[in-house]
């Protein structure tokens, strides 16, 4: 099943969202009761992180060294577009943490005062070109993307890769036309590693992760469109502490260091 | 009199059934009936009314929207012209492994769309097993196209044209056709002019189901032509990438889908919606 499943993927996460949810509300109401009792310096029990797709494999990975680090705590992810997880958190589902691909999809949660604490950019996200393996049609620019005959493809300007994208293009002042606009950086790299489309401009991190599949070709505009991303307690996490000691793994060295190897440039 | 006896008992039973609902069925039904309303009524409710006027005549809408029509009467055209031969192929003659063949032609009823959509980028497109030798000898590329939007779509929809083509064969007394054979018409002119007038009105309801569903269609337009304002961007993609980040346009776009399909609807109410 490819990573165009898109709409699949949305139900799920929704579902992996409200599932998330009520382990929670089940885990949490005799973990905070014994958490008081016991040591009070300990995190312990579940803490629920909303993190963007993008940063699933480094967080899981950050996930384990974490419930290894606390004896006793459990992290529960839900991964989705920073959007789709933006309106669940102020739509009232029970997270700790918020990690955003945007400040702009950040901002849907502070602009509501759901955060606890202002959001502190914790990664960036450049944009890369990916070509097929052995870059057949020898792109080595922004510019080389705008040949006649060649099948670009780029994200939607709704979502954010899109929107960092356009603004790179427009830095540099080209026109191009894809044919088409893809509704998220994955499906965009997917049109690649089928060989359906020439070239794709995502995400460094993307490229990576698509190992073997396609080609990463760095471009000079890719800085004026560098995606920050924030990461923020929740003003109703119903685990704070167990939530602020995962914030710290992740700023710590230890933490960055898991997310430069995925491709994440350091704020 | 036989007559009035005969149908004296049946409008009683008739009328019984209407007086009395058992509460255990009119319940549940109703609740199913809300279930169906109640989305749409919603979709009325929060309508953005006010700024709908400039939502609707922004150049992107109307784009899509006549793409939409567009690739939908193409789609069931091309299913017309390959759907009701074979309709009638599996409706008339014999050949071993025809009830196989016959639910494969349903099996895109019951795939989920983007799957459908999967398996024609690996048939079709530019690297697929068909479409690598389409690019190589003729220089002709389906994704991302416009004929790529008719061909997702009509592989969606042509199985609910074939099953109401096929239906109304079986049900359609072949004997009409053999007569015309035995005054010297060949098979083929029998079936242009016989069979086909006679089948006429199940062909024109498997082509409304048959363009409704293009209409609709999602998941295989996606992920097969890919989306791009004009040319692949159907309304149904309008509306799922509008709700990314503006849900107000979504819910504009979304009324002027179901304006459509309620006017199919209301204009073939007469013809086959009472039939039967």
């Amino acid at each position: 099943m490819p990573r165009s499943a898109h709409r699949t993927r949305r139900i799920l996460q929704v579902a992996g969202a409200s599932a998330a949810a009520l382990l929670t509300l089940s885990a949490c109401s005799p973990d905070t009761g014994s958490d008081k009792g016991s040591s009070p310096g300990k995190p312990s029990g579940t803490v629920t992180v909303f993190a963007a797709a993008s940063l699933e494999e480094s967080f899981k990975t950050l996930g384990k060294k974490f419930e290894k680090e606390h004896p006793g705590t459990k992290v529960a992810f839900s991964f989705g577009g920073s959007d789709t997880l933006a309106a669940s958190i102020t739509g009232g589902a029970p997270a700790d943490v918020f990690a955003a691909a945007s400040a702009k999809t950040m901002a849907i949660v502070t602009d509501r005062q759901d955060a606890a604490g202002a959001p502190i950019t914790f990664v960036r996200n450049q944009l890369e070109i990916a070509t097929l393996p052995g870059n057949p049609d020898r792109i080595s620019s922004l510019k080389d993307l705008t040949k006649p005959g060649l099948k670009v493809v780029l994200c939607d300007n709704t979502v954010p890769c899109g929107a960092a994208a356009r603004k790179a293009l427009d830095a540099s002042g080209l026109k191009l036309t894809p044919v088409s606009y893809e509704q998220d950086v994955k499906s965009a790299l997917t049109k690649v590693e089928l060989k359906e489309a020439d070239a794709a401009v995502v995400y460094k991190t993307d490229v990576r992760a698509a190992g073997e599949k396609v080609r990463g070709v760095d471009f000079p505009e890719s800085a004026e469109a560098v995606n920050d991303y924030p990461i923020a307690l929740l003003k109703n996490a119903p685990n704070p502490k167990a939530a602020k000691a995962f914030v710290a793994l992740v700023r710590s060295a230890e933490g960055q260091k898991v997310l430069s190897g995925a491709g994440f440039l350091k704020p | 009199m036989t007559e009035t006896l005969e149908s004296r008992p049946r409008r009683d039973r008739r009328r019984g059934r209407t007086r009395s609902v058992p509460i255990p069925l009119l319940v549940p039904a109703l609740v199913g009936l809300a279930f169906l309303l109640l989305p749409l009524i919603a979709l009325l409710v929060r309508a953005p009314w006010r700024s709908l006027p400039e939502q609707l005549t922004s150049v992107e809408v109307w784009e899509a929207l006549r793409l939409s029509l567009l690739c939908a009467t193409a789609a069931t055209g091309l299913s017309l012209v390959i759907g009701v031969p074979l309709a009638w192929l599996l409706a008339r003659t014999r050949f071993p492994g025809r009830g196989f063949v016959r639910a494969l032609v349903t099996l895109p009823l019951v795939l989920p769309p983007v799957v459908g959509g999967v398996a024609l980028l690996l048939a079709f497109g530019r690297n697929g097993v068909i479409g690598q030798w389409l690019d190589s000898w003729f220089g002709i590329t389906l994704p991302f196209t416009t004929t790529g939007v008719v061909l997702a779509e009509t592989f969606v929809a042509m199985p609910f044209l074939v099953i109401s083509v096929e239906g109304t064969l079986r049900a359609a007394d072949p004997r009409y056709e053999e007569a015309a054979g035995t005054l010297g018409a060949s098979r083929f002119t029998a079936f242009r002019r016989v069979t086909l007038p006679l089948i006429a009105p199940g062909i024109a309801a498997g082509a409304v189901l048959a363009w409704a569903r293009a209409l609709g269609e999602f998941g295989a337009t996606i992920t097969f032509a890919g989306n791009f304002p004009g040319r692949t961007q159907t309304m149904p993609l309008a509306v799922y990438l509008a709700l990314q980040n503006d849900p107000a346009a979504a819910i504009a776009l979304s009324l002027v889908l179901l304006a459509v399909s309620i006017a199919v609807l209301a204009a073939l109410r007469d013809r086959w919606m009472t039939a039967s």
